[in-house]
């Protein structure tokens, strides 16, 4: 576990304020509030529904909030021009939980896509480009392979190459260790940590892997049902009296209150077309 | 619910309805905005550095046209055969058999070249294109591309749309000939008339505007076999179902639409 203090110095790059976000008439986040500084890792967690995987998607610039502000990288998103937010999205990374590998492409031409589109270099040097970012996540030699040829850990790590192809500033990562055993799960955040610490960038991980989230957080974000319980370092959560925070960890459910109307109306299809745009 | 009283039923229909329109409208709206951004990132993306790639432009002009070319070939001469005996056919009957060229030329150009072609293509790449961005979209591909700043529009959407305006109008024009060509040897066989004086009479029997009549439908028809599929590519929800559900859905749209905007068309263009 790395532990680190958080680094309370460093300047910030993520800002939420007071977040508000619906999915029709249903409020996912209320007020959600968080930072996230230069070169930590910050960990989101919560259970099934907490709204977790929906303020990643904010946070990726994905989705827009009913209400609130954010700025990344002290650019107030909501105030971005389309070649502003171009530019943003090139200093941002992600690492989708399935990966988000193109499937009619190579896992060399998904990694040489970024540069493809955003730079003028030639084929060679994004071919060598590729390939060292393939040697970081431990895959050099693989880009001739198609992604349905490899395991799912190897693909993970094929979207983590593709996420720094642009040396990035932030990373977001969605459940990195979701579906891996143990032993490629580990590897993996041995990767994340490195990546903090050899290229210095901010990570955003959601997960629901505690111990995974205990050995590569610098601080943890709790969410529980659109709203943040805590935010602290790894041993402040542990050592938290509130007994939320304390099911949480020790894998107790609370009484999950599900709106049988709403159910069948997203089992049936009838909610409201969502998000049917491109 | 069994117990529901039958007001409740009813409002919940009504609602149900009225989710549905708003559904359709919307759907409807997404279409024109697809079309609208596309032309965006076709003119203007080059001024942000964001062209539409034209290796992706050839990549789909090759998926939709050349790799169409045998089963458009096939079923244009198919159809031109059939036009052909049931031209001899009818017109002998008062004698007028050598009269077939005409009407063959002329619903080839017109109505059957562009009818067929738009609903081959619906078929073929109007439900491939939805296929394709359905399961881009469940596997959060189309995330990653916002994530990377490529806008899906014009990494997908744009080359879709210019080869098919491209490849639609050029099968269509592929169709004639080759309809006609097959007509032309049935006459041949049946009647003969020589495949020279066969054409001879097609040429004569044809204006400009016939041949304009029946390539401006097919550029209406390839932008909504482009739209179309993308629409229903981008609403897919629930996996690979959703996948599959989207695909059915996109060519039985494309093709109803091709058909009724074919006869709205010849409605507005020949009375």
């Amino acid at each position: 576990m790395t532990g680190a203090a958080p680094k309370k110095d460093r300047p910030v790059v993520i800002e939420v304020h007071d977040l508000v976000t619906h999915y029709g008439a249903r409020m996912i986040l209320k007020g959600v509030s968080m930072e996230v500084r230069d070169g930590e890792i910050m960990v989101i967690m919560g259970g099934s529904g907490s709204g977790k995987s929906t303020l990643l998607r904010h946070l990726m610039v994905l989705e827009r909030a009913t209400s609130g502000t954010m700025k990344v990288l002290g650019q107030d998103i909501t105030q971005l021009g389309l070649r502003d937010m171009i530019d943003l999205r090139k200093k941002l990374g992600v690492a989708f939980q399935g990966g988000a590998l193109f499937s009619s492409m190579t896992v060399g031409e998904n990694i040489m896509l970024p540069l493809y589109e955003h730079t003028d270099l030639d084929p060679q040097t994004m071919r060598i480009m590729a390939r060292m970012k393939l040697e970081v996540v431990n895959l050099a030699g693989f880009e001739d392979l198609m992604p349905s040829e490899l395991s799912g850990g190897m693909i993970k790590r094929a979207a983590v190459a593709r996420a720094i192809i642009m040396d990035p500033r932030i990373l977001f990562m969605d459940e990195p260790s979701a579906g891996l055993d143990p032993a490629v799960s580990s590897a993996l955040d041995d990767l994340i940590l490195r990546l903090r610490d050899a290229m210095g960038m901010s990570i955003c991980v959601v997960t629901h892997e505690l111990e995974s989230a205990f050995k590569i957080a610098d601080r943890i974000t709790i969410l529980d049902r659109g709203d943040i319980l805590f935010i602290g370092t790894p041993d402040e959560v542990r050592a938290h009296p509130s007994e939320r925070i304390q099911n949480l960890l020790n894998r107790r459910a609370e009484d999950d209150t599900i709106d049988p109307e709403e159910y069948l109306r997203r089992l049936t299809g009838d909610e409201p077309l969502r998000n049917a745009a491109l | 619910m069994t117990g529901d009283a039958p007001d409740s039923r009813l409002i919940r229909s009504l609602d149900r309805t009225g989710r549905k329109a708003v559904a359709a409208v919307e759907e409807v709206g997404n279409a024109g905005i697809l079309v609208v951004e596309s032309l965006y990132w076709l003119i203007l993306g080059p001024r942000i550095r964001q062209p539409v790639r034209l290796d992706a432009v050839i990549n789909q002009m090759m998926e939709i046209g050349i790799f169409a070319i045998p089963i458009i070939a096939m079923m244009a001469a198919t159809i031109g055969v059939m036009l052909a005996i049931q031209g001899i056919h009818t017109l002998r009957i008062f004698g007028a058999e050598t009269k077939v060229t005409v009407g063959i030329a002329l619903s080839v150009v017109r109505e059957f070249a562009p009818l067929i072609t738009g609903i081959l293509v619906a078929g073929r790449s109007g439900s491939a294109l939805a296929a394709r961005i359905g399961s881009m979209k469940t596997n959060q591909e189309i995330d990653a591309l916002h994530v990377m700043g490529i806008n899906p529009v014009r990494f997908l959407v744009a080359p879709a749309l210019i080869a098919c305006l491209i490849m639609v109008p050029a099968l269509t024009f592929f169709s004639h000939v080759s309809g006609l060509l097959a007509a032309g040897l049935y006459v041949n066989l049946e009647l003969k008339i020589s495949l020279a004086a066969y054409f001879d009479q097609v040429v004569d029997a044809l204006s400009a505007g016939d041949l304009l009549h029946g390539l401006s439908k097919s550029l209406i028809f390839a932008v909504l076999i482009a739209v179309i599929g993308v629409v229903n590519g981008a609403s897919v929800t629930g996996g690979a179902e959703g996948v599959g559900k989207a695909t059915t859905r996109a060519v039985v749209q494309s093709i109803s639409a091709i058909i009724v905007t074919d006869m709205l068309f010849v409605f507005a263009v020949t009375r």
